[in-house]
């Protein structure tokens, strides 16, 4: 019997700062053992509990995307005990990771060819990445219809994964829509404004052959959801990513049940139609 | 079905017998209160207790638990990697559970053993386990369990269910892991007697004076009930303590911590509880369950209505009645249940009307 | 007591009816013997639930803490300190708090009495010196004062020392030989049957924290137990930590615990843990001269300096 509460040993091999208050770091990490990689076999839209012995361990979607290989990567927020220390960690301290946890976007869907609208507010941008970084692989865009991205941060400084934004600006198999709520640089030549009107401005129509898929702080998804169904998404086509406290994240330790569903298990992904029919209790 | 008959001259001696292939736990009287532990040599399961203040859940599911460990010092090489805790799942065997509390194990089992993921450590104390059950026949005013999907007789959980008939005691053997541990004590003598269990269960069943009605919990609609009036009421005397979920037997949320000790660090499983508001808080503060009646209507639709929805296996509960007795201010399972099953959404009310 | 119950209707009622309050906090009966729920009462017919008897120990100024609205409640003499206490620490304001007192002749020990009596007990019903008690096959009858709570065989202040409705009139204060007579037998004992006892008194402790929830003094947003950052203890059954809990909650109750028992009746596996907080209690009328919730105008023992401090590293 595998255990689930075992993490794969795991070594730091890079670690980048993401935001100009350096509230956020990108770790890459890579296996001890070999075959571990293989085990930990993902898709975009999971998330990992990344395990500190003798800390604890956090939840965190992951930022890498199954296309890339050799490495796993998380972007982390610093604010509680187990975030805290590890961005005190250094590059080759070892430590844990268990998973892949949780289910992820509807791939198999998306997959016949359908619009694929990402919304994304802030730090919740790293398994948006994953999802880009999939869909534009070779092997998977045509797969995929028309794909535009909408992504906003507090300032440009806060904004993740600034180098492949720039290169995806440049691509025209994605259209991209960068905002930040503010910023004083007068060289800015991406939009200033919050994301909800900036989705709406920008986001194509929805409809049978277009999916969204939001991930963001709360307000931004509670106003971000009226422009959506504005524009023509349907609730089963309107797909997001919860967040709840979480320990075990294989759905027995209980905390993060919403009415039946667990978040780890059921989720995190869930289309606003399942989210309807849950107490809204994250 | 093979029934054994067994003298209770012969008990005490049979149980002797079986502790060289199992380890056994029983009920024991500690203080004021019987509590299931581990059997001293000779020790012997107190079978008149009427049940234990905590349930047997502790068995498979201790309150702590230490799952994982590893070394903290950076001189050796396997620093900062968790193993796994060497188990002991060594067979043993529970004499004198009662029989709502074997059914709980099957309840709890949902939880523990998915298809997709196992608990290692619940399922190989489970495995492990051989459950004897001490049939009910003194229920307390506050037991409701032939409502709660068992019975004083009920032999769902249970390897083997033994009764009293005067000086001797009768035993049912269930499975093959009850008839291992017959054999282990030596008892063989049988007595073709299931009318004996017949009698006894009609008999112990006319003792339960309490009762549920369940019936209507899996057809009211979640989110209205989630939205009833009663629950700022029901919530009202709560004090937010978590005795009524560490009481109970089919309660099994838990919580991970890491513990460090010098140079070495344990990962920790630990009882938890919904009524605790730091079970869901988030790390930003923000709490999905802040106020109380969200936690004790946690605690209740959880039991009453999730798990129903989620398993088809009726209520999370097996009508052993220790949080209704042990509920420091009074809250009572069966009148929130009576509430829930009761209620009536508003399009039903103008259907009816 | 016998005969509370019809007044406190009346007083409730007539609080509602006239808007005084928002809200009336008192007892329902129970579901079991020798249980009330607390409750509360929006209308002034729902009044009629409410009950006063021996069964109402749980202390009601727990459901006070931070209330906003204009709210009665009934009030024995312990809970009337705890209110003092809570106007003092600023958990409630007096202008917001209509007190229903009772003069309180006990409230009856539902764990001695079941220890008492052979058989699950099926109805207590009580006269004013008397307890009856039923099970299946008996029927007993105690002198009240021979199964009261400890804490209520022990109490100096059975009348609430503030309110403004009394429910009758007051009765006369007991006159309690030694309140510490078991505190002093565990002060007289030698270290190793210090811890020993101590050991074996917190023990059976599950940390479902029914007796810090229990309390009126615990109200702090976040209790140590639950700190996370520092994480002050382990949350396992590591009896250090089991010990920590218990010493440092009865620390932080010192000067301010009124000995009403909730702490004890609340706790599901029968620990004492009074013993502790008495301890301090002692203490504080010992070095202080000071017992908690008697006075709306003076602070607590643990919340003044004074120049003349004697302990040398306070100047």
């Amino acid at each position: 019997m595998q255990n689930p509460y075992l993490p794969y040993p795991v070594r730091i091999d890079d670690i980048t700062v993401e935001a100009v208050d350096k509230s956020l770091k990108t770790f890459k990490f890579v296996f001890l053992n070999d075959g571990d990689e293989e085990k930990f076999a993902y898709q975009a839209g999971q998330f990992a509990e990344l395990s500190i012995p003798g800390v604890g361990e956090t939840p965190i979607g992951i930022a890498s995307s199954p296309v890339e290989k050799g490495f796993v990567k998380f972007t982390v927020n610093r604010a509680g005990v187990v975030t805290t220390h590890l961005h005190n960690m250094k590059v080759g301290d070892v430590m844990g990771l268990r998973g892949p946890l949780g289910n992820w976007f509807p791939w198999e869907e998306m997959e016949a060819g359908k619009n694929v609208l990402i919304v994304g507010g802030g730090f919740a941008f790293t398994t948006l990445r994953s999802s880009i970084i999939y869909m534009l692989d070779p092997a998977n865009r045509s797969k995929f219809g028309n794909i535009d991205v909408v992504y906003g941060a507090r300032s440009p400084g806060m904004l993740l994964y600034k180098d492949e934004l720039v290169e995806w600006e440049k691509r025209d198999d994605i259209n991209m829509h960068i905002t930040v709520d503010a910023t004083d640089d007068p060289d800015w030549k991406y939009n200033v404004g919050f994301v909800p009107p900036i989705t709406e401005q920008k986001a194509p129509q929805g409809g049978d052959d277009a999916y969204a898929i939001v991930c963001g702080p709360p307000i931004m998804i509670k106003f971000t959801q009226p422009v959506l169904e504005k524009l023509g998404y349907a609730h089963d086509h309107i797909i997001m990513s919860l967040e709840n406290r979480m320990k075990c994240g294989f759905g027995m330790c209980g905390r993060c049940g919403i009415g039946k569903e667990l978040v780890c298990k059921d989720g995190p992904v869930f289309t606003l139609d399942q989210i309807n029919k849950t107490p809204r209790e994250y | 079905m093979t029934i054994l008959k067994i003298d209770k001259k012969n008990w005490a001696e049979g149980l002797t017998a079986a502790a060289n292939t199992y380890r056994l736990f029983g009920p024991v009287k500690e203080k004021d209160y019987h509590q299931f532990k581990a059997l001293e040599k000779g020790e012997m399961p107190d079978l008149d207790m009427i049940n234990t203040r905590l349930s047997p859940k502790a068995l498979l599911f201790p309150q702590s638990e230490a799952m994982l460990e590893c070394s903290l010092d950076e001189s050796r090489d396997d620093h900062h990697i968790m193993k796994e805790i060497v188990r002991d799942d060594k067979p043993r065997a529970v004499v004198g559970i009662r029989p709502c509390d074997a059914k709980s194990t099957l309840l709890v089992k949902l939880n523990f053993d998915t298809p997709d993921v196992q608990d290692p450590y619940w399922l190989g104390a489970y495995h492990a386990t051989t459950f004897i059950g001490m049939a009910c026949d003194t229920p307390l005013s506050t037991c409701f369990c032939t409502t709660a999907g068992c019975g004083p007789y009920h032999e769902e959980g249970l390897d083997m269910l033994v009764m009293e008939q005067g000086d001797a005691y009768l035993a049912k053997l269930l499975t093959d892991k009850g008839k291992a541990f017959a054999a282990a004590a030596g008892w063989s003598e049988t007595a073709d007697d299931s009318a004996a269990f017949e009698a006894g269960r009609k008999a112990a069943e006319d003792r339960i004076v309490s009762t549920v009605k369940t019936d209507n919990l899996a057809a009211t609609d979640l989110l209205e009930l989630h939205g009833a009036p009663f629950w700022e009421d029901i919530a009202f005397s709560c004090i937010n303590c978590g005795t009524c979920t560490f009481s109970c037997p089919t309660c099994w949320c838990f919580d991970i911590q890491d513990e460090v000790h010098g140079k070495s660090g344990v990962r920790m499983k630990n009882w938890d509880s919904c009524m605790f508001p730091i079970f869901t808080v988030h790390t930003t503060g923000h709490n999905p369950r802040d106020a109380k009646a969200q936690r004790v209507r946690q605690r209740f639709m959880h039991k009453l209505k999730y798990f129903v929805d989620k398993y088809d296996a009726g209520i999370m509960c097996v009508g052993c009645g220790r949080c209704v007795r042990q509920c420091p201010v009074n809250i009572d399972i069966r009148r929130v249940c009576e509430q829930m099953n009761s209620f009536k959404t508003a399009e039903s009310c103008a259907a009816e009307g | 007591m016998v005969g509370y119950t019809d007044k406190i209707k009346e007083i409730a009622g007539r609080l509602l009816k006239e808007c005084t309050v928002d809200m009336v906090i008192g007892f329902r009966k129970g579901t079991m013997p020798m249980m009330n729920e607390p409750c509360f009462a929006t209308t002034p017919e729902a009044v009629d639930s409410l009950v006063w008897d021996s069964n109402c120990g749980i202390n009601l100024a727990n459901y006070l803490t931070n209330r906003k609205e204009k709210v009665a409640v009934i009030a024995k003499g312990c809970d009337s300190r705890n209110i003092v206490t809570h106007i003092i620490e600023n958990k409630i304001k007096r202008d917001q708090v209509v007190i229903i007192g009772v003069p309180c002749t006990g409230m009856i020990d539902k764990r001695r009495i079941t220890d008492m009596v052979a058989g699950e007990i099926l109805d207590v019903s009580e006269t004013e010196n008397t307890i009856k008690v039923k099970t299946a096959d008996a029927e007993t009858l105690f002198d009240k004062a021979e199964v009261l709570q400890q804490n209520c065989a022990l109490c100096i202040h059975r009348n609430p020392v503030i309110f403004d409705e009394m429910v009758a009139d007051a009765i006369p204060e007991q006159d309690v030989v030694d309140r510490y007579a078991d505190i002093q037998k565990i002060e007289a004992m030698d270290i190793e049957d210090k811890w020993r006892f101590f050991d074996d008194l917190l023990r059976p402790c599950i940390r479902c924290y029914a007796c810090r929830n229990a309390c009126p003094l615990c109200y702090c947003p976040t209790c140590f137990v639950d700190e996370s950052k520092p994480q002050w203890m382990g949350k396992g059954q590591d009896p250090m930590d089991v010990r920590t809990f218990h010493f440092l909650r009865a620390y932080h109750c010192a000067g301010r615990c009124t000995d009403c028992g909730a702490c004890e009746r609340a706790c599901p596996v029968g620990i004492n843990m009074r013993l502790l907080t008495r301890k301090l209690e002692k203490d504080c009328q010992e070095e202080f001269g000071w017992e908690a919730g008697l006075s709306l105008d003076q602070r607590p023992a643990m919340d003044v300096y004074q120049a003349n401090d004697p302990e040398p590293f306070i100047k």
